[in-house]
C-alpha cells in the first residue's frame, strides 16, 4: 500500500538520482559470468512487487491490490501479525500512541465487489487492526478517515470522525466508482460526530450505524444490517478497565520526580533547619504515602470500580485512599508518632481522591455535567486535606 | 448500563416532545439505551443514565434533542477552568 514518500522533495525539484532508487554504478559485462556459475553469497531473492513505487514502502497487512475503476485498492489481511501485536502492546504503555496510525483512504477485505457492504472505521492503527481481525470470513470494503490516529468514539467527541471528514474522504477516496450502492456502515460509537441526515444531504449517502464492537460485525452483517441491543450498548467489563490503567499511569513519572523533590525537602525540614538524615528517613515514609495514594486511585479504583460503594469516583478514591493510608500508617507505626500517621494517612488519601476523579475521563458512563459536579465539591478537599497533610509533616520534623 | 451508575440529576439532556418526528435515530444511536418509541414518539426511560456523548441531538433530523456535549475528563475541565473554554485541550496521554 502507499505511504508516505521517503524523501520529500518539492515538485519542482529535479530529483537526483538517489532518491529515484536508481543505481548508478556501472554492472559487469554479461559475458564475464557464465549462466550457470555461482556468484558470490547466497542466491538472490524474490524479484521487486510490481506493486512497489519508488518512495513508498509496501506495507505488511496489505495481502495484494485490486483494480477497480476508480484505481487500485489495497486488499488486506485479516490476521494479525507480530509487529501487530508489539504495536498495541506499545500502543497500550502509551508510547508513541498519537503515531500510531494507517494512511487514510479506501482498503478492501476478502473479494469485495460493487454490492460489497462499505465498513467506515477511524485511522488509530488499533482501531484499523481490531476491524481488520473480525474480517476473516467477510468480503467489504474498509473505508478509513483521517482521525488523526485518535479512536472512533474519541474522534467523534473531537469532531475529527465527523461529517465533514467522512464527506471529503469518501468524494476523494471517488468510492462511487466502487460500489453501485449508497449505504455505508458507521461503528454506532461514531454518532457523537457524524449526522447521517447531513451526510444524505451532502452525498446521497445512507449511513447505517453498525455495531458497537467489531467482533459483532459478521453477525450484523448476516443479520441484514441490524443490531440486535446487546451490540448497541457499550461495556466497561474489569479487562476493559484493566487495559486503560498503564496510559493513566504514562503521565505520573514526570510529576513523581517533582513530588520526589518536593517530598525530600518537606521532610528535612525540622529543629536543625534542614536534616539530611531526617530529609532521607521522613522523605522515604512520605514518598511511599504519595505512591500508596497513586496505587490507590490509579489502579485499584478502576479495577474495582463496580464494587466500590459511591458514585462520586472522589468518594470511591477516598475509600481506597483510606484503606492504602492506613497500610500505610500500620508499616511505619514504631517510627512515627499520632501526628505524623495522620498526615501520611492525608496525604495518601487526597492523592488517590484527585487520581479516581481523573479516571471519569476514560470511562464510557461519566457525563461531563456530573464530573465537573463532583469536581467542584471534592477539588478543594482534596486540596485541604493535602496541606493539611503537609503543614502536619512538616510541624512533627519539630517536634521529632 | 445497569452496573456502573454515576450521579443523578445532573445531565443536560433535554426532549421537545413536540418536534420529535419519531424517526427512532436517538434510540438507535444512544450507547446505554435509554431512550425507546412511543408510538411515533421517542421516550426517554432512563435520564440518569445519559453520559452527554450527543450522539442522539447530532443525529435528530428535527432538532428535537438538546444536550451539551463535552469531555467528562477531570484534566480537561480544570484546563476550561483556568484558562477557559476555548484554550483549554485535551492532553495527549491523560485523557481520551
Amino acid at each position: 500500500m502507499i505511504e508516505k514518500p521517503l524523501h520529500q522533495s518539492g515538485c519542482c525539484e529535479k530529483p537526483s538520482h538517489e532518491s529515484m532508487g536508481i543505481q548508478i554504478a556501472a554492472a559487469p559485462p554479461a559475458e564475464s559470468v557464465a549462466p550457470d556459475e555461482v556468484c558470490c553469497g547466497s542466491p538472490p531473492g524474490p524479484a521487486s512487487s510490481p506493486h512497489e513505487k519508488p518512495g513508498y514502502a509496501l506495507l505488511d497487512f496489505v495481502a495484494t491490490f485490486v483494480q477497480t475503476p476508480a484505481g487500485p485498492v489495497p486488499l488486506i489481511r485479516s490476521d494479525l501479525r507480530w509487529r501487530d501485536h508489539v504495536g498495541r502492546l506499545r500502543a497500550r504503555l502509551g508510547i508513541n500512541r498519537a503515531q500510531y496510525k494507517v494512511a487514510p483512504g479506501l482498503y478492501g477485505v476478502g473479494t469485495p465487489d460493487d454490492q460489497a457492504p462499505v465498513l467506515v472505521t477511524a485511522n488509530y492503527k488499533l482501531s484499523f487492526d481490531s476491524l481488520r481481525k473480525e474480517l476473516k470470513s467477510v468480503n467489504a470494503w474498509i473505508l478509513v478517515l483521517d482521525t488523526r490516529g485518535i479512536n472512533v468514539w474519541c474522534a467523534a467527541g473531537k469532531n475529527l470522525f465527523s461529517t465533514a471528514e467522512l464527506i471529503e474522504r469518501v468524494n476523494r477516496s471517488r468510492l462511487k466508482k466502487v460500489i453501485s450502492h449508497n449505504r455505508l456502515i458507521l461503528p454506532q460509537l461514531a454518532a457523537t460526530g457524524v449526522a447521517a441526515h447531513h451526510v444524505k444531504k451532502a452525498i446521497g449517502f445512507e449511513v447505517v450505524y453498525g455495531p458497537i464492537r467489531a467482533k459483532d460485525i459478521p453477525k450484523f452483517l448476516a443479520n441484514g444490517s441490524i443490531s440486535e441491543p446487546a451490540m448497541r450498548k457499550v461495556t466497561f467489563s474489569l479487562l476493559e478497565r484493566m487495559v486503560l490503567i498503564p496510559v493513566e499511569l504514562a503521565h505520573l513519572p514526570k510529576a513523581s520526580f517533582w513530588v520526589l523533590l518536593a517530598v525530600f525537602i518537606i521532610s528535612g525540614i525540622g529543629t536543625h533547619i534542614f536534616s539530611f538524615s531526617a530529609a532521607c528517613v521522613r522523605g522515604v515514609m512520605l514518598f511511599v504515602a504519595y505512591v500508596t495514594g497513586i496505587l490507590a486511585g490509579a489502579i485499584a479504583t478502576p479495577a474495582l470500580l463496580p464494587w466500590i460503594p459511591g458514585k462520586s469516583f472522589a468518594v470511591k478514591g477516598t475509600i481506597t485512599g483510606v484503606i492504602g493510608g492506613a497500610a500505610i500508617v500500620v508499616l511505619f507505626w514504631s517510627d512515627i508518632q499520632l501526628l505524623g500517621a495522620m498526615a501520611l494517612l492525608l496525604c495518601t488519601t487526597a492523592v488517590s481522591s484527585f487520581l479516581a476523579m481523573n479516571f471519569t475521563g476514560s470511562t464510557p458512563f461519566t457525563s461531563p455535567s456530573g464530573v465537573e459536579k463532583e469536581m467542584r465539591k471534592a477539588i478543594p478537599l482534596q486540596a485541604v486535606a493535602l496541606l493539611v497533610a503537609l503543614v502536619v509533616w512538616i510541624g512533627t520534623g519539630f517536634a521529632g | 448500563m445497569e452496573t456502573f451508575r454515576y450521579l443523578t440529576g445532573v445531565t443536560t439532556l433535554r426532549l421537545s416532545e413536540t418536534s420529535c418526528v419519531g424517526c427512532g435515530m436517538c434510540a438507535v444511536v444512544c450507547p446505554h439505551g435509554i431512550f425507546s418509541m412511543s408510538g411515533k414518539k421517542t421516550r426517554i426511560d432512563d435520564v440518569d443514565g445519559c453520559m452527554e456523548c450527543g450522539a442522539c441531538a447530532k443525529n435528530c433530523p428535527a432538532d428535537a434533542i438538546s444536550v451539551t456535549p463535552g469531555v467528562g475528563c477531570a484534566s480537561y475541565i480544570i484546563q476550561t477552568w483556568l484558562k477557559g473554554k476555548d484554550a483549554a485541550a485535551c492532553g495527549n496521554s491523560e485523557c481520551c
